[in-house]
């Protein structure tokens, strides 16, 4: 089975060893992995922010470069999200491409659901020592009804604990541009949401989404707590041994 | 009331700050959040009468000038009148020419968010009546001066110790000098000041969550009684209600009521469910001598068939406000308006104008938890949405945010030119950054560096060094 592999324009940036685990996952289940170049970013900066026309011209770009793929995986999912929940509505007064971006959503999958729902990946041959508690995505709970998938997969780490956190379905005041358009509320937000972290006891977040653990992790730097941060693709991939998001190199 | 939305960026950052305000939201908490989790636990086909609300509504707004005009048959049929105002201005104009013409001068008011809609206390005052209100959230709010800070629970804002102060002062005049300490205690007082006000008032104005087709009823719940007091004592009983409050049946009306109150409060049914059908008859021994209903529009016909009708299906259960991260943080009273949360993140631009709320549909992470607790199902993150295509196209948006987005999405147009910046950029970021793993600061991103750090890039971007495992691999070959 051919997968094309959406990283996001930011694991592209920010966070490539998440790309590199995504393909780790696929591979070791099988899959031929391809991750096309001509990927970009999903649009949903400019949908959110009330571009429709960049927002559907970007559309067409993502369903052209992965139409011919068996399956579009993506690590994150609120970008997933924006293919399969968004495209069929942003683009469905448009003939040439309605059919299209509705048969892609069909075949698109946020990484962990495609492990557990499609791939029927019981287990996952790595390790993480540490307690570690997961913080689900807005995009993920909601748009794809995403909960015990990535769960299941980090109770079969070897030598790891699943710490629950209170209100593990409340927003962490990520939510793309806003939390620089309200950064006041937005760090609120932020602030609610470890404080649940921490009270979990896990000294490692993991989520599905680098937007909300951009957030989450330079939120905890800037507070200096020992929390360590990584996604869930590189705690699962067994590469979660380096610095975690936003940690110092040198260390 | 006059609108503050436009300043709801300052009025958002104040109340972060206001230690009293964090102080009452904080003892809220997730009592409501907690409460309709188990109401809707304990009735497994809660998702079914979901279903069929939706229905009914959907059903009703389809027909809406149909069930409107078979409500105001029914109710001239039970002996009351139906009086129709397109703007707030007709709607408490009306209200103000039927308290006038029973030389009214004291106006007890049972909870109206209609009636904050169209101004009507202010209006009755400007007219040389009093208005009480006399729902406790209500009255305290009233005494404060201010505007309710939730659909349900206007005062929610407010501490114990705000609201013994409160009465404190405005009650020493009824010889009401008892320190209060308890909630019992806070609650009987009220009911001591406002039992006189029920006995004296010559006209009650009441809210309608409901308005029944079928048999010309205007429905209310509340928890207190007060709704019955303000409705059966006074001879005159006026009924404000918007339009789209209309049910073609009893049964139907039934439906709803089950999701209003889980939905709210996490009650099975709030403690009065009072259905008012007409002024008193022959036969009855209490009642007022006339009964009236003024039914609003303010701009719902509009809505009617447009992107924002889901809307219309809002029962003004609460529930996203009280699932709302933001609203959970800052409060009613920063929207600015009289609706807060998500549905008047929706529904205050459409009453007001985009122009005078440019913030409200923005001010979301668009979560999406409001849309799964809706007990109507409304898609309220789309319809937030919609507004903000609406604030694109109009240009209201900061062109400093439009221009980075069109610079944005033009270079993500371009793939090849794509990967060659983000890959300069993730390079220099990562020089930059020393190893450190993060900026403290760095240009152009004050409003995500004031209080949090932004990791740094790794050092070459995804694709980049993906492109260069393939080549190397085609290589090897």
């Amino acid at each position: 089975m051919r997968v094309g592999l959406f990283a996001t324009c930011l694991v592209d940036l920010l966070r490539p060893s998440v790309g590199f685990a995504a393909v780790k996952l696929l591979q070791q289940a099988g899959c031929e992995v391809e991750v096309p170049l001509a990927q970009t970013c999903c649009g949903q900066p400019a949908y959110n922010n009330g571009d429709r026309n960049n927002a559907a011209r970007l559309a067409k770009q993502v369903i052209d470069t992965f139409y011919m793929y068996d399956y579009l995986v993506v690590p994150s999912g609120s970008c997933g999200g924006m293919i399969k929940v968004h495209y069929p509505e942003l683009l469905k007064n448009d003939p040439a491409y309605h059919a299209k971006a509705t048969d892609l959503a069909g075949r698109c999958f946020e990484l962990t659901s495609f492990l557990v729902d499609v791939l029927k990946i019981e287990s996952v041959d790595a390790a993480y020592t540490g307690k570690l508690t997961y913080h689900d995505s807005c995009s993920s709970l909601r748009e794809w009804g995403i909960k015990q998938q990535p769960r299941h997969l980090l109770n079969s780490l070897d030598g790891c604990q699943l710490n629950e956190m209170a209100n593990t379905e409340s927003c962490c005041g990520f939510g793309g541009t806003f939390c620089v358009k309200y950064p006041a509320i937005s760090t609120r937000m932020v602030n609610d949401k470890i404080a649940s972290i921490q009270a979990s006891g896990a000294d490692t977040l993991v989520a599905a989404d680098l937007g909300c653990l951009l957030n989450l992790a330079g939120r905890i730097k800037r507070l200096g707590l020992p929390i360590k941060v990584f996604h869930v693709a590189e705690v699962l991939a067994g590469i979660a041994h380096g610095p975690g998001i936003g940690e110092d190199e040198s260390a | 009331m006059k609108s503050q939305s436009r300043a709801f960026r300052t009025n958002a950052e104040k109340a972060l700050l206001d230690t009293q305000l964090q102080r009452a939201l904080n003892i809220a908490g997730s009592g409501f959040i907690d409460k309709r989790r188990a109401a809707i636990d304990a009735l497994p086909v809660f998702e079914l009468l979901r279903d069929a609300a939706r229905t009914i509504k959907e059903h009703t707004l389809s027909h809406l000038d149909d069930y409107l005009l078979r409500f105001e048959q029914q109710v001239r049929a039970n002996g009351g009148q139906v009086h129709w105002a397109r703007t707030p201005a007709e709607a408490s104009k009306l209200v103000v020419q039927l308290c006038r013409a029973v030389d009214a001068k004291r106006v007890t008011k049972g909870k109206t968010m209609v009636g904050e809609e169209i101004g009507l206390n202010e209006a009755l005052e400007q007219a040389g009546m009093i208005p009480i209100e006399t729902d406790l959230g209500e009255y305290i709010i009233q005494l404060a001066e201010e505007p309710p800070s939730h659909i349900i629970a206007p005062a929610i804002h407010k501490t114990r110790e705000q609201i013994t102060a409160l009465f404190k002062q405005h009650h020493a005049r009824y010889g009401l000098t008892k320190p209060l300490e308890t909630v019992p205690e806070i609650v009987n007082e009220a009911r001591q000041v406002l039992r006189q006000e029920f006995l004296q008032a010559d006209v009650g104005i009441t809210g309608a969550n409901l308005l029944i087709a079928e048999t010309g009823s205007t429905v209310l719940v509340t928890n207190e009684g007060n709704g019955d007091l303000t409705a059966s004592l006074p001879r005159v009983h006026i009924v404000v209600a918007s339009i789209e409050k209309v049910v073609p049946t009893l049964e139907d009306a039934t439906v709803i009521l089950r999701l209003l109150g889980r939905s709210a409060t996490g009650q099975e049914i709030t403690s009065y469910t009072s259905f008012f059908t007409g002024p008193k008859r022959d036969t009855d021994q209490d009642g007022p001598e006339a009964f009236h209903v003024v039914l609003v529009d303010n701009g719902r016909t509009e809505m009617l068939g447009n992107d924002y009708h889901p809307m219309l299906r809002c029962i003004h259960c609460g529930a996203c406000l009280n699932h709302c991260p933001v609203y959970s943080a800052i409060g009613g009273h920063a929207y600015g308006w009289v609706y807060p949360g998500p549905m008047g993140a929706v529904l205050t631009p459409l009453m007001l104008g985009l122009q005078q709320a440019p913030d409200l549909p923005q001010a979301s992470s668009l979560c999406g938890r409001c849309a799964e607790v809706c007990p109507m199902s409304i898609p309220l993150p789309d319809l937030l949405r919609q507004h903000r295509f609406k604030l694109h196209e109009q240009r209201v948006s900061p062109l400093l945010t439009r221009l980075a987005l069109a610079a944005w999405a033009s270079l993500a147009r371009h793939p090849a030119s794509y990967r060659w910046v983000m890959n300069r950029i993730s390079h220099l970021l990562h020089r930059v950054s020393r190893r450190q793993g993060r900026f403290q600061r760095l240009p152009f991103a004050s409003h995500w560096t004031q209080s949090r750090d932004f990791p740094a890039p790794q050092g070459e971007t995804f694709l980049s060094a993906w492109a260069k495992k393939v080549a190397q691999k085609r290589g090897d070959k």
